[in-house]
């Protein structure tokens, strides 16, 4: 797999054969994206310096297939927990950022034979607060406006300009959003049992969160810290829901810091 | 061809639209006066029952969350009418299956009414309009899945009499199924199933069933028909009556066009008081990705959902969606729109909406059994090709 000359390669895992970015050399990097799906941005050149990255697009986004078979986080934390097996690597690093954070969780709480270190970035999937209340902000109860404001420190530019798309970008779009749909609607983007498992945590985790984040709160992600043994939460200044890519250069530094 | 008075029992005393983001979903229940709604309650019931009496069958619906129409149970509505009727057809279109979590409690529902009826039941299966997905509390991806699956167990418990049955399915789970009532009418009542687009006809076509297209006009219509004739030949089933088809518009009938106009452009209230946001008209995964991205090309993240806003009759009448005037009008309207689709059994009449009053929405009533009702009936006794129904 990781001989793969082109950037834009595959991960086959079973009889699946995913999309991937396929980046730079060295420890292994597993990153697990968010609703978002997973786009080519700056920070991961950034982070394929130090890294050998491998950035999936979940069953359902972006170019990858969504097979019936596939409808839930637990599937994709199995999924994955056999790709990790199979690299056999185990000083790899699993990186997940928001849904992608509760899927590296889950993964986690399953075995961490096969990899050494978990970085959640803005993570999802616990419950916090009481029945009355959404821990998460519903985004499928809300303009597209405010999810993007509620995403961002700096909403105004990370607008998304669709004129300037291509059909294929449209489509992936309008995946994206179903495939978050499918994996995340209710329980809404938790697992009510995630958080009496994290004490399971055994390797070095990293919280990263950034303080402008209008989904994830910051009692939420002290919370999701708190659960876990030993883990370390670092606040990232002027930065939202996607701190890699609103600050790529302190994002880069405190993963290297962490795992490099 | 049978006529149908379909009243979505809508609450139209609402403050001004400009200060509510949607008019489903999310809009405070404190605008509804209980007092008001079970005058209306009464009113929309007495409309059904005057409808059976000018010989006109009866059709309900269901939606949640919505002053459009408060009717969240259909069940109950057709309930009352199981018992209060003694002639017409009662048709349910329908029970949102894929948003309703135990199949055989909607077996159980329709099999009640279908004996206290005495066998008056026509039982409708509907996908539901995108804004139910939140209302529902459903996941709005994989929803013909589930509709699939909650119809095969909803079928087997209103045919299965020798004792229970138990199923395991991806999205239903049930334990000792063994209904009680079951259907008077046997092997159960016609089915019936909407469709608003060509691409869901198939299944609907092999199994034999009615369907219903909804404001669909003169070119999807006829498409959707066809699809369901042409599919019926691919797996080689013989072709079915005009009584497979069915056609739901918005329709006015007046003394004169002048009048039949002014109550049409009451009953148009239905379109234009259906202020929905994106979020909640276009959920994820509710309409395909080739639509969504279509809309997003029309630079719109607002989705694919049609939203008519302010409309006028002339506009509706020349889509296909609404038959306004006298009833030489109203008659020629419907009789373009048929010949042009080729042929339909049922016309589910949209005949009351918004502020119509019910004297408006009875005069409309007669003037339609009386004198265009009689006309239709011989149009399709003439063009009927093939007798018998596939249920």
């Amino acid at each position: 797999m990781s001989e793969d000359p082109s950037q834009h390669g595959r991960l086959v895992i079973g009889e699946l054969a995913l999309e991937a970015l396929r980046l730079g050399e060295g420890r292994p990097l597993l990153i697990l994206h968010g609703g978002g799906g997973m786009e080519h941005a700056p920070y991961l050149d950034a982070l394929a310096q130090h890294f050998e990255v491998i950035a999936p697009s979940h069953p359902g986004f972006g170019g990858s297939p969504g097979p019936e078979a596939i409808n839930t986080i637990d599937d994709l934390a199995y999924l994955y927990l056999d790709f990790l097996r199979d690299l056999a690597r185990p000083d790899a690093v699993v990186m997940g950022y928001s849904m992608g954070g509760w899927i590296a969780a889950e993964i986690a709480v399953r075995d961490t034979r096969d990899f050494s270190h978990l970085i959640l970035v803005d993570p999802v999937g616990i419950k916090v607060g009481d029945r009355w209340t959404r821990d998460i902000p519903d985004v499928f109860a809300m303009p597209w406006e405010e999810v993007t404001r509620r995403l961002y420190h700096d909403p105004e530019r990370w607008l998304p300009n669709l004129e300037e798309m291509s059909d294929e970008q449209l489509a992936i779009i309008a995946r994206n959003r179903e495939a978050l749909a499918l994996y995340t609607w209710e329980p809404y983007m938790h697992n009510p049992k995630l958080k009496g498992r994290l004490h399971r945590v055994d390797v070095p985790a990293l919280l990263l969160w950034g303080e402008s984040d209008g989904l994830v709160g910051r009692a939420y992600v002290e919370a999701f810290a708190a659960a876990i043994p030993g883990a370390r939460l670092e606040t990232i200044p002027e930065a939202g829901h996607r701190p890699y890519l609103e600050q790529p250069e302190r994002f880069v530094q405190l993963v290297r810091g962490f795992a490099g | 061809m049978q006529a149908w008075h379909f009243s979505e029992n809508a609450y139209p005393y609402l403050p001004d639209e400009r200060t509510f983001d949607s008019i489903r979903v999310t809009l405070p229940n404190k605008h509804y006066d209980p007092k008001i709604g079970a005058d209306l309650y009464d009113r929309y019931i007495d409309e059904w029952l005057i409808a059976e009496e000018l010989g006109i069958e009866i059709m309900a619906n269901e939606h949640h969350q919505t002053a459009t129409c408060v009717d969240p149970a259909v069940p109950i509505v057709m309930g009352i009418l199981a018992r209060e009727t003694r002639t017409a057809r009662l048709l349910i279109l329908g029970n949102p299956i894929a948003n309703r979590n135990q199949p055989v409690r909607v077996a159980e529902e329709m099999a009640m009414i279908d004996v206290i009826s005495r066998g008056r039941l026509e039982l409708g299966f509907v996908r539901g309009v995108p804004y139910e997905i939140s209302a529902g509390n459903i996941n709005p991806t994989r929803m013909q899945e589930r509709f699939w699956e909650a119809h095969d167990l909803i079928m087997r418990a209103l045919t299965t009499h020798d004792g229970p049955f138990n199923f395991e399915g991806k999205y239903y789970h049930h334990r000792q199924v063994n209904i009680w009532p079951r259907p008077y009418q046997q092997p159960h009542p016609p089915i019936w199933i909407t469709t608003l687009n060509p691409k869901s006809a198939p299944k609907i076509a092999e199994r034999g069933y009615i369907a219903a297209s909804f404001l669909t006009g003169f070119d999807v219509t006829k498409e959707i028909y066809a699809t369901y004739r042409a599919h019926r030949d691919t797996i080689g089933l013989p072709q079915l009556g005009l009584d497979r088809f069915a056609y739901a518009a918005l329709i006015h009938t007046g003394e004169t066009d002048e009048l039949g106009y002014e109550g049409a452009r009451k009953v148009l209230w239905y379109l234009e008081a259906n202020k929905v946001p994106p979020h909640f008209a276009n959920p994820p995964g509710y309409s395909s990705v080739e639509a969504n991205v279509k809309a997003l090309r029309a630079n719109s993240l607002a989705g694919p959902q049609a939203h008519f806003g302010r409309t006028s009759v002339e506009e509706q009448i020349a889509k296909g969606i609404l038959f306004a005037g006298n009833p030489d009008t109203v008659f020629n309207q419907i009789k373009k729109l048929y010949d042009h689709v080729g042929g339909f059994g049922h016309l589910l009449m949209m005949g009351q909406a918004g502020f119509l009053e019910h004297e408006e929405t009875v005069g409309s009533m007669k003037l339609f059994a009386e004198e265009v009702y009689p006309r239709l009936k011989e149009l399709s006794h003439a063009a009927a090709p093939v007798a018998g129904s596939g249920d």
